[in-house]
């Protein structure tokens, strides 16, 4: 694994621990206790707290205020950051903010379409793309240079991470590939789409571990749970990228309705207890969306709480 | 070539419907080849306006004519000795062509009877699709003849993103995710190693984002 830095989820993955990570989202509107509420109640049970940039294209209180608010808590943020919305002197303007705050960890994303959003018919950016965006921050942090060529001496110290799809189908290789590149580019740590296809994402993990690409980059699993039949059915028909197979859809919709929430964590734990035995995983990524509150029950269950005390 | 499609009537009618004199001012190059802007659609709009006056009472004359190129000042001085018969004009030629049209007659009132859409080519008969987007510094021997700019939804340089399903853009299934087909056309010519290299931050300058674009050839100037 490449540069050392201070980030705290670098540390506990280092460290040979499983890490646990997990993500809240941020309000539309001006209210920051949102935020810190939603720390709060995770912050134990997580090693960092990655923040959505406006995620699915819908505006929302920033990612970069929100992290400060978490830093501030005393815990350890991971800066979402998507290439839709800003170019590329606003990224870097951003990631030297940020530094300036002591954060540590970026998630580098192209992000959706803005179609989806709130503001369909805004303009986009997209002057960089996530692998680019990791580029630029590697720049940034180990040459202490900007893309532009300007020198600087006090560096952002990130521990730079990027999504990965194994289901955005139907070339499993082609994904392997893409992630090939993205460690080219810099990046150090995945955090996956939700995995709900398990044979899928065995598949791009023996192609992964068969490169030697887990040891160049930690990856974490994610997981998302299911609310409810309603939600397995639309995660499976309507997200772009999202590969939800019929016997999920079926386990959650065999239950009685008022079941279906306790047996979407009842999945979520069975998917981690299966993945803990898929080569190559270093940790999980728990993105339980609007529902942060199942994310200490979670990782109780699985058996990562509490949390490993790292060395200073 | 340039691709566009006609304006809705109503949209030409409020447009003119105030004046008594109009021509009808097509273009034989590209509006021609996708049936949005040449002689045929001049005449058939023409056609319509007539109808429209003469439906609501009014004396109206609408001519209709085509310019070989209306990008071209050859082409368009052709039109010097009648244009001032005309209260106005509408030029169904690209966007290029309305412009020209008015910077050449610039006391005379010209409207877009087109909306200008894409360089594109013609897949068939009436279907279109955008191959190119001017970007001015062409990168499609590193991705293997298929531009991402003009065929990425997000003009991503290292795609796909994690949106594309079943091959397909995540903004439509009817889309084709471009960064697929570039994939597929690399491990076609036997050079995958292409996608696995990081392509650095593009130099936006000869793209629209470095200002009205002009080009100055010494070698051929006279």
């Amino acid at each position: 694994m490449s540069a050392e830095t201070p980030s705290k989820l670098q540390k506990m993955i280092n460290a040979g621990h499983y890490a646990v990570t997990s993500e809240v989202g941020p309000p539309r509107s001006a209210d920051g206790n949102v935020i810190e509420h939603k720390a709060k109640m995770i912050g134990p049970y997580v090693d960092a707290i990655n923040v959505t940039d406006n995620q699915t294209s819908v505006c929302r209180l920033c990612s970069l205020a929100s992290c400060i608010r978490i830093k501030l808590l005393g815990l350890e943020p991971v800066l979402q950051m998507v290439t839709r919305d800003r170019n590329r002197i606003a990224l870097q303007s951003d990631i030297l903010g940020a530094a300036s705050f002591g954060i540590n960890n970026m998630l580098c994303l192209t992000g959706d379409h803005q179609q989806f959003g709130d503001h369909a018919s805004c303009a986009n950016v997209f002057d960089l793309d996530s692998t680019q965006l990791a580029m630029c921050v590697r720049m940034m942090r180990d040459e202490g240079k900007l893309l532009g060529g300007h020198q600087f001496e006090v560096r952002p110290q990130m521990f730079i991470g990027a999504a990965a799809n194994p289901f955005a189908g139907p070339n499993v290789g082609m994904r392997v590939a893409r992630l090939a590149k993205k460690v080219a580019a810099g990046v150090q740590f995945i955090q996956t789409q939700c995995i709900y296809n398990m044979e899928t994402m065995k598949t791009f993990m023996k192609m992964v571990v068969d490169r030697g690409l887990h040891e160049k980059v930690s990856i974490l699993a994610g997981i998302t749970p299911m609310k409810n039949v309603g939600m397995a059915k639309y995660m499976q028909k309507r997200v772009p990228g999202m590969d939800v197979p019929d016997e999920i859809v079926k386990r959650i919709g065999g239950v009685p309705k008022e079941k279906q929430a306790e047996e979407g964590i009842n999945l979520a734990v069975d998917q981690i207890e299966e993945l803990k035995e898929v080569a190559g995983i270093r940790g999980f990524h728990i993105m339980a969306i609007e529902w942060e509150e199942k994310v200490p029950e979670i990782v109780e269950r699985i058996g990562l709480y509490p949390r490993p005390k790292l060395a200073d | 070539m340039i691709k566009a499609i006609p304006k809705p009537m109503e949209e030409i009618i409020d447009y003119v419907k105030d004046f008594n004199k109009l021509l009808i001012a097509g273009c034989d190059g590209c509006v021609t080849v996708c049936e949005a802007g040449g002689l045929k659609e001049a005449k058939i709009l023409a056609s319509a306006l007539r109808l429209y006056f003469t439906q609501g009472g009014r004396q109206a004359q609408v001519d209709d004519t085509s310019l070989t190129r209306q990008c071209e000042k050859e082409y368009l001085l052709q039109l010097s000795d009648r244009i001032d018969q005309y209260d106005a004009v509408v030029s169904i030629a690209c966007g290029v062509g309305i412009q020209h049209m008015a910077e050449i007659y610039d006391k005379k009132i010209v409207f877009p009877g087109v909306d200008t859409c894409f360089m594109g080519v013609n897949e068939e008969r009436g279907v279109y699709s955008e191959r190119c987007q001017a970007c001015g510094r062409c990168i499609l021997a590193e991705t293997g003849g298929i531009c991402p700019i003009a065929r990425c939804s997000k003009r991503m340089l290292n795609g796909p993103c994690g949106g594309s399903d079943k091959g397909k853009c995540e903004i439509s299934k009817d889309v084709p995710c471009g960064w697929e087909l570039i994939y597929e056309r690399l491990k076609t010519l036997g050079q995958l190693e292409r996608f696995e290299t990081p392509v650095v931050p593009k130099d936006w300058t000869t793209s629209r984002d470095g200002g009205p674009r002009k080009i100055v050839r010494e070698d051929l100037r006279i």
